[in-house]
């Protein structure tokens, strides 16, 4: 059922009866052209664009749990390009259009709200190195504005200007940037892929990968063996583990990033909001919920939850920039796994066994490249080379000594 | 999560930096395959879900480099070593009191 303003009314006055599934219950067939493994945002978008832009409809999404019941679920919603290094900026915003087009391609409410996405800066140096980024973005064709001490105070008056150690100088501001409700992303790519014959299979767990001859064959499954030319591994945060059945290792070390989200209070904050002199950001839900973050723990894990010293350290820096928040209860806090690259970039590439690609290492930043990651995954896994926007994501990069890092840190992924 | 350090005892995490795996050794520069050898050294991870060797600094404590064996599942930490003495090959793994 196409969803608009007529099936809207027409379902209200029957009682909302007539609602169907928003996608099958698909069971899984003995062999597709392509599997997608991981039915989060990633793996979901990949199937729609594979439908939609390169005809393949025979595609299976395999998902260990409930689609996007892993880091779909566990992120802060924020959409953003405002990136430094040249393929960064591109492919972040294809990925900003592909939000901005979204609910028309989709059919579906993602709630994409372009609220802007502030970054503060508290000295001359950082200010410089933000007018820097932001002239890095305007060259590529990204709206960036730098805001000065006045201007941020005009906007954002609650905050602590003279905080004596990091006083507000003033922000980098893209307008363009802002956040999306991260379940509807989900849901929106699992019903529109399904709408052109995709199946999602969930509680169907990857055990295996079956290669003869340096080829891929297909998977095993805990539903059985499934067949396919191609497969597509997009499950960041355990891409190591699924590599590992191909016996590859990666440049990848997995982490936890915990968030929060406060009580919900009236309309306090319109905008996204980071801190530069610590690692704080923070923006509010429609439920109207704080939901804020900061640093990695930084530490190899895969538990899902993180510690207390992470979580004094990320509201230290909150109510150091925002002294009004120590009034506020939190009221959940979660934690979310990270593919760790070694240069803070992510990988969609081939991999060194045909017909089998790899999408991960979206370090802490996966949410808001959903659409591009999954419209250039598509590209690369139906053409079998990658598109021009993903084409520096490779996973050779590192030994070639091609990096693409963004924080300049090195090979320590708990730094980037 | 808190780690007995052999030197200061029990402390909570925030006094450590982390280092990584502690498994990795430096490869042999003057190799026919050192390129490739350093490659894999510096870039490629096991990242194992389960039990893991890692190096960790205590940075707010007695300064020694620790050899800590982790879970990575549970966080439960079941070795730590002083590394200098793994290094030497000195003294067998203590185990952490459970």
């Amino acid at each position: 059922m196409k969803y608009s303003a007529l099936s809207l009314v027409y379902e209200a006055l029957r009682g909302n009866a007539d609602w169907k599934p928003a996608w099958r219950d698909a069971q899984p067939k003995a062999e597709y052209d392509v599997i997608i493994v991981g039915g989060g945002g990633h793996g979901l978008a990949t199937a729609h664009y594979l439908a939609k832009e390169h005809g393949l409809s025979n595609v299976a999404v395999l998902e260990k749990g409930w689609i996007g019941s892993g880091n779909a679920g566990r992120n802060t919603t924020i959409i953003r390009s405002n990136y430094l290094l040249t393929p960064n900026i591109q492919f972040y915003e294809w990925s900003m259009k592909l939000w901005e087009g979204l609910e028309s391609d989709l059919n579906y409410n993602v709630m994409v709200s372009q609220r802007g996405v502030v970054n503060l800066y508290h000295s001359d140096a950082q200010r410089d190195a933000f007018a820097r980024r932001g002239n890095a973005m305007r060259l590529n064709g990204v709206d960036a504005e730098l805001l000065d001490r006045a201007q941020i105070r005009a906007m954002l008056p609650f905050l602590d200007y003279d905080n004596a150690r990091f006083p507000i100088h003033g922000a980098l501001l893209q307008r363009r940037g802002g956040t999306a409700r991260h379940d509807a992303v989900v849901w929106g790519y699992a019903r529109a892929a399904d709408r052109r014959g995709v199946d999602i299979i969930q509680n169907c767990e990857v055990t295996g990968l079956v290669i003869r001859n340096g080829r891929i064959a297909g998977v095993e499954t805990t539903r059985g063996n499934i067949r396919a030319a191609k497969v597509g591994v997009a499950v960041a945060g355990n891409t190591s583990r699924l590599a590992a059945m191909a016996g590859l290792r990666m440049p990848i070390e997995a982490h936890v990033i915990q968030a929060f989200v406060t009580e919900g209070v009236k309309p306090a904050i319109d905008c996204v909001l980071t801190f530069g002199a610590g690692h704080f950001y923070i923006s509010q839900s429609d439920k109207g919920g704080l939901v804020f973050g900061g640093d990695l723990d930084g530490y190899n894990t895969y538990a899902q939850r993180g510690n207390l010293p992470t979580v004094e350290d990320i509201i230290e820096g909150g109510v150091a920039l925002w002294p009004g928040l120590g009034r506020l209860r939190v009221l959940r806090h979660w934690g979310g796994l990270l593919d760790m690259t070694m240069d803070g970039t992510p990988i969609i590439d081939r991999t060194p066994i045909d017909g089998l690609y790899l999408n991960g290492g979206w370090c802490y930043g996966g949410f808001k490249a959903t659409p591009a990651s999954g419209w250039c995954f598509a590209h690369s896994i139906a053409r079998g080379e990658p598109h021009a926007l993903n084409a520096a994501f490779r996973l050779d990069r590192f030994a070639a000594g091609r990096v693409i890092d963004e924080k300049g840190q090195g090979a320590q992924p708990n730094l980037h | 999560m808190r780690i007995v350090c052999p030197y200061c005892g029990e402390r909570g995490n925030e006094e450590f930096t982390y280092q990584g795996d502690a498994s990795p050794t430096r490869p042999d520069p003057a190799g026919a395959d050192a390129m490739q050898k350093f490659a894999e050294y510096v870039y490629l991870r096991d990242n194992p879900r389960g039990p893991q060797r890692e190096l960790w600094y205590h940075a707010a404590g007695c300064h020694s480099w620790l050899v800590v064996t982790r879970n990575t599942i549970s966080h439960e930490i079941t070795h730590v070593q002083f590394a200098r003495d793994v290094a030497n090959g000195a003294t067998p793994a203590t185990e952490v009191g459970r």
